[in-house]
């Protein structure tokens, strides 16, 4: 069902990883993000696996939700690492007919596998373990600098806030209507391309329409809160670095240091 | 006679072999005969949507078999299809589904998409439409013209169209005014008389399902905690309660009387049945 997708989804639990502050998640994985495209030997990517390896032991989250996250690149991911294989010039491993595997080619492919791999279950690793909200709280919280030049800060974060929680409201609502169109034997499924297309109009239709009565009504509701955008409005729950955060900063900047090391000296 | 469906060791686990997982119903075991009219009631999150789904292989079990007239619904997908002919859903809260120009197209959606002819097509919505009573004038309109009542009516004329053996419908009457309730419920006895069809319906409302059905299920927790009459049903009070649910108010009423001296049978549970015993306390004449 559709419901079962998983992207940008949000496993509650109680591990240090979900208590984490957002704004050291968020900095964290930025900081991991960074360091991946710094490695380039196979000792650099064990020392940062090492770390990814520790937050998912910590975090209780099952590494079979995290590889799933891979399954919809799957594809785009072997493509480009068969080109890298063949089509990088270098000392030949073998030659087929007259394209030739070199070993910098082979090389190549494995660590764009690494990275994108790596890549992925990063940041599922932060959108499975921070609810949405602290999520577009932290990021609201890093970017308040922006506000200085006239950024709209608090109404991206809050639009971005929103949109993330009607994900789930729709994808559920898509579900029911898709049920109720099929028990009036509506087809989804066979037909050529534009049957299908037309075949979608009974899903989209009430599926829009839900979609802006619910917009209208969201409006209506958060401004009979008096809700009024940024000015003024204070937190039920703020953002406070913990012990754990700065234990968190310091794991990070031990690693980068190790990274870059690393990348200096060519290991 | 074989029932017409029949619901053997049916599970259901939501979003398996994730941490969501859940169970929506547990090893259910239903037997529904032809030309049956049968309520469901249960708390909120009972499984009552869930179990409704399996009837027309709308949802597959987990585990388990749902069997129509005897044939495994599951066995293929054209199995699966053809029942969805014969097996009407009406969802709950059904009016978000309307999508076309007209009421009248939309009524038009599900015996079009059955293949009948054109003429067949339009005897069927003319039927429907009147079976709800939906007046001629609206069928040009857009249905999202149409008020709360007349949407959820159109909505239903949109299944009772295909002209389904069985019809189920989830509470079809939630959230419309008391007579909006009552003629729908109307409509709904009608469709099972005129055509001998079986209905199955899913209620909040005891009063409702007490002076309707003549069989009634009472999910708990994903499981058919009771099944019977609606005089066995509420006669265990006790029970029902504490299923988060409650008899119907007539009932508590004969409770009451009874507890107060009265020689009267408590395990009444419609307005008529109360009467009549009142009545027969004063010795018949129905002089109220
Ligand atoms: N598509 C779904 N995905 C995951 N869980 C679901 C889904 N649909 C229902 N559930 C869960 O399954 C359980 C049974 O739900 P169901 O909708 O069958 O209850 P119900 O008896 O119809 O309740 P209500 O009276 O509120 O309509 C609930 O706990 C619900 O949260
Ligand atoms: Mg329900």
């Amino acid at each position: 069902m559709l419901r079962d997708i998983t992207l940008g989804q949000y496993f509650p639990g109680s591990s240090v990883i979900h208590n984490l502050d957002p704004r050291t998640k968020l900095v964290v994985v930025f900081v991991y993000i960074v360091l991946l495209f710094v490695g380039n030997s196979f000792v650099s990517y064990i020392v940062l696996g090492a770390l990814l390896a520790a937050c998912i032991a910590a975090s209780g989250i099952k590494l079979k939700m995290l590889l799933r996250g891979i399954k919809p690149v799957i594809i785009i991911l072997i493509f480009t690492a068969v080109l890298n294989i063949f089509f990088t010039p270098g000392t030949p491993v073998f030659t087929l007919w007259r394209i030739s595997v070199t070993y910098e080619g082979l090389r190549m492919a494995a660590y764009l596998i690494i990275r994108i791999v790596m890549l992925i279950t990063g940041t599922l690793l932060l959108t499975y373990t921070t609810s949405p909200l602290a999520l577009t709280d932290g990021l609201e919280a890093l970017m308040r600098p922006l506000k200085k030049i006239k950024v709209p800060v608090h109404e991206l974060t809050m639009m971005m806030s929103i949109a993330l929680k009607f994900i789930p409201i729709l994808i559920e609502e898509t579900d029911k209507i898709m049920s109720a169109q099929k028990a009036r034997g509506a087809d989804f499924e066979t037909g050529n391309l534009i049957q299908k297309a037309k075949a979608m109009m009974p899903l989209l239709i009430p599926l829009f329409i839900s979609s802006l009565r619910r917009a209208e009504e969201l409006a209506m509701a958060m401004e009979s809160r008096c809700y009024h955008g940024d000015d003024g409005r204070t937190r039920m729950k703020q953002l406070v670095f913990a012990g754990r955060d700065y234990a968190a900063f310091a794991l990070t900047a031990v690693t980068a240091a190790v990274m870059i090391t690393l990348a200096v000296f060519g290991f | 006679m074989t029932p017409i469906i029949e619901l053997e060791k049916v599970s259901h686990v939501y979003s398996e072999g994730t941490p969501f997982e859940l169970a929506g119903i547990r090893d259910v075991n239903l037997k529904i005969e032809q030309g049956e009219f049968l309520g469901i009631i249960g708390h909120t999150g009972s499984g009552k949507s869930t179990m409704i789904q399996h009837l027309n292989g709308l949802i597959k079990p987990t585990a388990g078999k749902v069997y129509f007239k005897g044939e495994d619904i599951n066995a293929s997908k054209e199995t699966a299809r053809d029942v969805r002919f014969k097996v009407g859903l009406v969802f709950q809260y059904p009016e978000y589904q309307l999508f076309e120009e007209t009421v009248y197209k939309d009524i038009a959606f599900g015996p079009k998409n059955m293949k009948l002819s054109d003429a067949e097509i339009d005897d069927r919505v003319r039927e429907a439409a009147r079976f709800v009573k939906l007046p001629e004038s609206v069928m040009n309109k857009s249905p999202f013209e149409l008020s709360g009542g007349q949407k959820r009516r159109a909505a239903i004329a949109g299944v009772i169209a295909m002209q389904p053996e069985v019809l189920i419908l989830d509470e079809p009457t939630a959230g419309l005014d008391p007579r909006g309730c009552d003629e729908i419920i109307d409509n709904i006895k009608e469709y099972r008389e005129k055509r001998g069809a079986t209905v199955i319906m899913v209620s909040h409302s005891m009063e409702e399902i007490a002076r309707t059905v003549g069989r009634m299920v009472v999910m708990y927790h994903g499981h058919i905690a009771m099944d019977g009459t609606p005089r066995d049903v509420f006669a265990k009070k006790k029970e029902i309660e504490s299923m988060g649910l409650s008899v119907p108010q007539v009932t508590k009423i004969a409770e009451r009387l009874k507890a107060m001296g009265l020689p009267i049978d408590d395990s009444v549970y419609t307005i008529d049945q109360l009467m009549l015993e009142l009545t027969a306390l004063r010795g018949g004449g129905i002089r109220c």
